[in-house]
């Protein structure tokens, strides 16, 4: 049996310290968790940085290396740093470092690097390497060298491979959410059905049971499936609340591919053990003829500026799309009139908050609003263009008239200056996997000892 | 005619990754389950999201009484023209729905 103590979903979300301490009670085998996903958008990618507060980061990883001595087992944390590029490993490890500076700790920590290179990537996609998944987009070599970061997905191989080195801590790069919990129960012979099923219900932390802000679980593999049982007070699980995980963030509830094979629940039962465990048997692990790993990128789209105001009169909140409409028309012919850039190289969109920002053109519904935000967005080639196409819009956002007979009007902008800039904005470029001759291939591991 | 909000318990609608949007219908019970795999059609969703219905996979799970579809994202999650980040809005517009 090999039992796995998950302490919350993600890093940086924060967990339930008295239930951490039932955990630690259980003798856990490895704390694991995880420390990112794409879920936030291309940015932290694109920029190889954490989303979570260095502070929150710092104090709940202080938290859980505690809990890892007192226990004397392995702490994992896959796609560190909300991204898992080797920056945000190497911004965990400078925070790993300096915890175990202030209390005088002696750690061997094991690193696993998920970056690549992205002319190597382009190479290996015209040597015919790299597959497109479902939904992928079109991609050159051009776009993958255009990449800022590209990541490749690590699998149980390569956490078992960093498990092995006996270190204290692991601090991985990007993984799938599930590796770094399925990793030692696959070591230790578990079923290998249970082991990824098992780790996909755990990688939310509780969000597989009825009070999913608590975090902590646990997750106990053996050889025929799994247990899992939330530790904080009052939180259950049920058949229907694991069973109902499957479905969360899964374009299909019952296959879930990994490196090196594919999880197949569709005969999965669950049953309840007692109004707080649930023991699922029955998955089923289905192993492939090649191993692939899948990769991640983001190249830059250009730099992003930002104009915000608000319309309040209502004859103007009445009539607020044909007034963007205008103003879009207009200030466009003004960009290209007097700014050196082409109507391809940028782009201006205004976007009206209380009509129609969610959707767009899938707006099915109007309404009457008491007022409207105005967004305008502009992206350009550079962070000077975007700046100087702000400027030319600020005007018409402040004093843009419905016609031209009417006295000018003045709205309101909610700062001085009213133009907000991102700086340069990414996309995500690659939904594609990677075929390997080893699972290590695309990896690198290091063991550091610290202190 | 009823909007598919108030028959269900919940409609939910969430990234499953990047570049694919689920949306899962949860009925709360067997009745209002076998109503709305009879009633909504895969080509309302497909009409939804101004996509191809060829596109859309579907899912009818009477373990759960949930139905759930899944289709590449409208817009790919970040991109310019991306609305909602982590795709969560989408299911106000497939809760509208009459069934």
């Amino acid at each position: 049996m090999t039992r796995v103590l998950i302490p919350s979903g993600a890093l940086g979300l924060n967990y339930d310290p008295e239930a951490l301490a039932r955990g630690l009670a259980a003798k856990p085998d490895i704390i694991a968790i995880d420390g990112g996903s794409t879920d936030s958008g291309p940015s932290y990618l694109g920029r190889g940085v954490s989303k979570y507060a260095r502070a929150s980061t710092k104090l709940e990883w202080a938290g859980l290396m505690a809990a890892r001595a007192k226990a004397g087992v392995p702490l994992v944390i896959g796609t560190a740093g909300t991204c898992g590029t080797d920056s945000a490993v190497d911004w965990m490890l400078d925070i790993t470092r300096e915890i175990a500076s202030e209390h005088g700790t002696t750690l061997k920590v094991a690193v696993l690097r998920s970056s690549q290179d992205p002319d190597r990537i382009a190479q290996s996609f015209e040597a015919g390497e790299i597959t497109p998944l479902p939904g992928a987009p079109e991609v050159s070599t051009t776009d993958i060298r255009a990449c800022a970061n590209i990541v490749a997905l690590a699998g149980i191989e390569q956490i078992a491979a960093a498990i092995e080195t006996g270190a204290d801590i692991i601090i991985a790069g990007r993984t799938t959410d599930t590796a770094i919990i399925a990793a030692l129960p696959l070591m230790q012979g578990c079923h290998a059905g249970g082991a990824w099923h098992g780790a996909k219900i755990g990688e939310c932390g509780a969000l597989c049971a009825t009070n999913p802000q608590s975090g902590v679980i646990l997750i106990d593999f053996d050889t025929t499936g799994f247990t899992v049982t939330p530790l904080a007070d009052g939180a259950h699980a049920s058949p229907h609340t694991v069973s109902a995980h499957m479905l969360y963030e899964n374009s299909d509830p019952f296959i879930l591919h990994e490196p090196g094979g594919h999880l197949d629940v569709t005969a999965a039962s669950y049953t309840a053990l007692n109004d707080t465990s649930v023991r699922v048997e029955g998955s089923k692990w289905v192993p492939s003829d090649r191993y692939t790993v899948k990769l991640e990128g983001a190249r830059p789209a250009g730099a992003r500026t930002v104009v915000m105001a608000l319309l309040r009169d209502p004859r103007y909140v009445a009539n607020a799309a044909a007034w963007a409409d205008d103003i879009v028309t207009k200030c466009t012919a003004k960009v290209l009139d007097r700014m050196n850039i082409c109507a391809e190289d940028f782009r201006l969109e205004i976007r009206l908050m209380g009509q129609s920002a969610s959707f767009g053109a899938l707006e099915t519904r109007t309404g009457d609003p008491v007022e409207i935000g105005v967004i305008g967005i502009i992206t350009a080639p550079s962070e000077a263009q975007a700046a100087e196409i702000g400027k030319l819009l600020n005007p018409y956002l402040l004093h843009h008239p419905l016609t031209q007979e009417e006295e000018q009007p003045t709205f309101a902008f909610l700062f001085s200056p009213p133009e907000m800039h991102q700086g340069i904005v990414y996309e995500f470029t690659l939904h594609h996997v990677l075929h390997l001759e080893n699972p290590m291939d695309a990896f690198r591991l290091e063991v550091i000892d610290i202190g | 005619m009823a909007e598919l909000g108030t028959l269900v318990t919940k409609v939910r609608s969430k990234n499953a990754g990047p570049f694919w949007l689920t949306v899962d219908i949860f009925c709360g019970n067997a009745e209002v389950y076998s109503r709305v795999v009879r009633d909504l059609k895969t080509t309302q969703i497909a009409d939804v999201f101004h996509a191809d219905s060829q596109t859309i996979k579907r899912f009818d799970m009477p373990n759960l009484n949930v139905v759930k579809f899944s289709l590449p994202r409208p817009t790919v999650q970040g991109a310019i023209g991306d609305r909602d980040m982590h795709g969560a809005s989408w299911a106000a517009l497939v809760g509208e729905l009459d069934i």
